[in-house]
């Protein structure tokens, strides 16, 4: 059974130096979980996209906002990343989703933060009501991990006993 | 951060660090200046010392690939490491600069330029 055993609440302002710091967060408490590099750099750039949003849209006109991030690893792997604003809000999801659609051209904003949000994690939801905010639920199952070549020649020598990780191929 | 090279008709920008809507716009200013005040007809952006990019990057390789062919010349964009060539190649950018890839391009060489 899938269990919660960690996790993770910052709420911070919705100001652009805090894009790195929302990336530097979530990684630093992913990898608690031992992803894989590349695992951890899609993680981190979709963190990014859903941060960057928040920062970019939700507050348009308004002097300040929050942002709220929520993360929780499973017992099964999986990483749950919640990203919420109390915004504008998105009137047409289907359209915002759309590859190139952006409502900030001038900005150059590149209209694909949800097309890299889907393709980096296996299931993107998004939640919004017009005047009150959006909500964003992204998850990730993290691959198994296993003790490559490298690692195997490294305890090897050093003669350590890499302990009760899991089988080697 | 963006360090400029100037060869020829070619202007090198390489790009370091993360790239995100925070950092890249002081890049595009930096690199738009560059591009504007010199006699060129080819930009290209060096990705290789780039440790992070999202989609901010797209739309400033977009951005720049769209001045440049104004002024008649083409962009390139090179050596991205190979999770940002991941990112790039959803956006589907490389049907407007070509994407290249050199084993030892050092963004570090001499001739550098002040601009
Ligand atoms: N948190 C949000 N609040 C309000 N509008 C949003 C939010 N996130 C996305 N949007 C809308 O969805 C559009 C598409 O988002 P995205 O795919 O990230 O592209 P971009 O950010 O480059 O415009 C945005 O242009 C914006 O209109
Ligand atoms: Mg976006």
């Amino acid at each position: 059974m899938k269990k919660c055993i960690n996790r993770m609440s910052l709420a911070f302002p919705a100001a652009s130096e805090n894009e790195a710091f929302a990336r530097a967060a979530a990684s630093s408490f992913i990898t608690l979980a031992d992803p894989y590099i590349n695992e951890l750099a899609e993680l981190k750039t979709a963190v990014s996209e859903a941060v960057t949003n928040c920062v970019v849209h939700a507050y348009r006109g308004m002097s300040t906002g929050m942002i709220y991030m929520d993360i929780k690893l499973f017992s099964d792997r999986t990483v749950y990343i919640k990203i919420r604003d109390k915004g504008c809000g998105i009137a047409d999801i289907g359209q915002a989703m759309q590859p190139l659609f952006t409502t900030a051209p001038e900005e150059e904003r590149a209209g694909l933060g949800f097309a890299v949000m889907e393709s980096f994690t296996d299931r993107l939801r998004v939640r919004s009501s017009c005047g009150s905010g959006t909500v964003l639920v992204m998850e990730k199952a993290l691959q198994e991990k296993m003790l490559d070549d490298d690692q195997r020649d490294i305890s090897d020598k050093s003669g350590r006993k890499l302990g009760a990780c899991s089988p080697v191929r | 951060m963006v360090t400029l090279k100037l060869n020829e008709q070619t202007l090198v920008a390489c790009l370091s660090g993360d790239i995100d809507h925070h950092t890249a716009s002081s890049m595009r200013t930096e690199i738009d200046r560059a591009v504007r005040s010199s006699p060129i007809n080819r930009l290209v952006l060096d990705f290789s010392q780039v440790s992070f990019m999202d989609s901010s990057g797209i739309g400033l390789v977009m951005g720049r690939y769209k001045l440049i062919s104004e002024l008649g010349g083409v962009c390139e964009v090179a050596d991205p490491p190979p999770y940002i060539a991941k990112v790039m190649k959803l956006s589907g950018i490389e049907r407007l600069c070509e994407i290249t890839f050199h084993n030892s391009r050092s963004c570090h060489t001499d001739g550098e330029m002040k601009v």
